[in-house]
């Protein structure tokens, strides 16, 4: 039963994964929420680690929840139901794609889901932040927190450090001062 | 080795190659499919590259993911397909697995506590940074930037899920666009 509702969920998962994980991550996190599979701190975990190991976060994510709440099996099974919209669509779509891609329809839709991705990105960086801030104790912590957060924003968006690198910096950080 | 499974083999490694060195999310892979797909093997020209990459974002299914199965799919059909697609997330679902193993005993050793807390605030800033240069992107009228808008509350408050969000979108879109156009032509 727990393999049919993770292959469910991931399906889903991996069928609304237009244009990059960080848009998922409200999804992931509803159905994650939804089944109980995670606690949201640990949700939180997760997009480190999917951020620090190499591989699509979906995917990331997929392994990680499947093999924490059924094992092997969970872990084959999410994994394999995140992927398979992609096996489907791309060789199914793809030749209607090219053929419609400059219609007026198709553009018009996608410039109605262009901008709900960014929103649900957006949102993703809250739901994250609001979450840390929660499940974290001491006011020093918290702030310190966000002041990492605001340093990572500056130096990838500004500076264009890679981020593997300010994430490897962050956890040394949080290493030295927490 | 027949040469069938000559060739498979060097599709599962170079998109093993791929999975295993492309680290947060479909656009820091570009450089490195470029490396594997034109330059190492010669399945796409350079120009193709960037077309293959417009489907992969466009259509369901992470990047990565799509451009495996796109490539592998173009040379060998649906096996060739699926082995681009096994090649490409068997490094991360090894990795992941070990993780996930030891993760209990891990997380909760007071290093490893501080670690992810200061990890946690260094992906807030990332998740912001990727927010705002999709935004560069995607968003281009006052249209755009009232569907996003809209989006992020409904989706912070968890309103509406976020898959009906982006159903809707499309539909707002499909109607918003084809009017303008109809009535420029009008």
């Amino acid at each position: 039963m727990i393999l049919l509702q993770l292959f469910y969920s991931f399906f889903k998962i991996g069928l609304f994964t237009i244009g990059g994980g960080y848009a998922m991550l409200a999804i992931i996190q509803q159905e994650i929420v939804r089944y109980g599979w995670l606690t949201r701190a640990e949700f939180v975990d997760i997009v480190s680690i999917a951020e620090m190991t190499p591989g699509p976060i979906a995917v990331n994510a997929a392994t990680f929840v499947g093999y924490r709440s059924a094992g092997l099996a969970g872990a084959l099974a999410a994994t394999t139901a995140v992927v398979l919209p992609s096996l489907i669509s791309v060789m199914v779509v793809a030749k209607a794609w090219e053929r419609y891609k400059s219609s007026q329809a198709v553009q018009g839709m996608f410039g109605g889901i262009r901008p709900v991705v960014v929103g649900l990105v957006g949102a993703a960086a809250v739901l994250v932040a609001t979450t840390s801030l929660e499940t974290l104790t001491g006011l020093g912590v918290k702030v310190g927190t966000l002041l990492i957060a605001a340093g990572s924003f500056g130096a990838v968006y500004y500076l264009k450090w890679d981020p593997i690198k300010v994430l490897l910096g962050a956890g040394l950080l949080g290493l030295l001062l927490f | 080795m027949s040469s069938k499974l000559k060739d498979f083999w060097r599709l599962f490694t170079a998109f093993f190659r791929i999975g295993a060195f492309t680290f947060g999310g479909g656009f820091a892979m570009l450089p490195l499919i470029e490396k594997e797909v034109v330059d190492r093997n010669g399945w796409a020209e350079r120009d193709e590259i960037l077309d293959i990459f417009a489907l992969a974002q466009s259509v369901p299914g992470a990047i990565g993911v799509n451009t495996a199965v796109f490539v592998g799919g173009r040379l060998y059909g649906i096996a060739g397909a699926i082995v681009a697609l096994v090649g490409v997330i068997t490094p991360s679902f090894l990795i992941i697995l070990v993780i996930a193993h030891f993760f209990a005993q891990f997380k909760d050793n007071p290093y490893v506590a501080s670690a992810f807390a200061g990890l946690r605030g260094a992906i807030i800033g990332l998740i912001a940074c990727a927010a705002v240069r999709v935004a560069r992107t995607a968003i281009f009228d006052r249209f755009g930037l009232a569907v996003a808008v809209t989006a992020f509350f409904l989706s912070v408050n968890g309103i509406i899920p976020a898959v009906w969000l982006m159903v809707l979108g499309g539909l707002a879109g499909y109607l918003y666009y084809t009017r303008k156009k109809q009535e420029k032509t009008l």
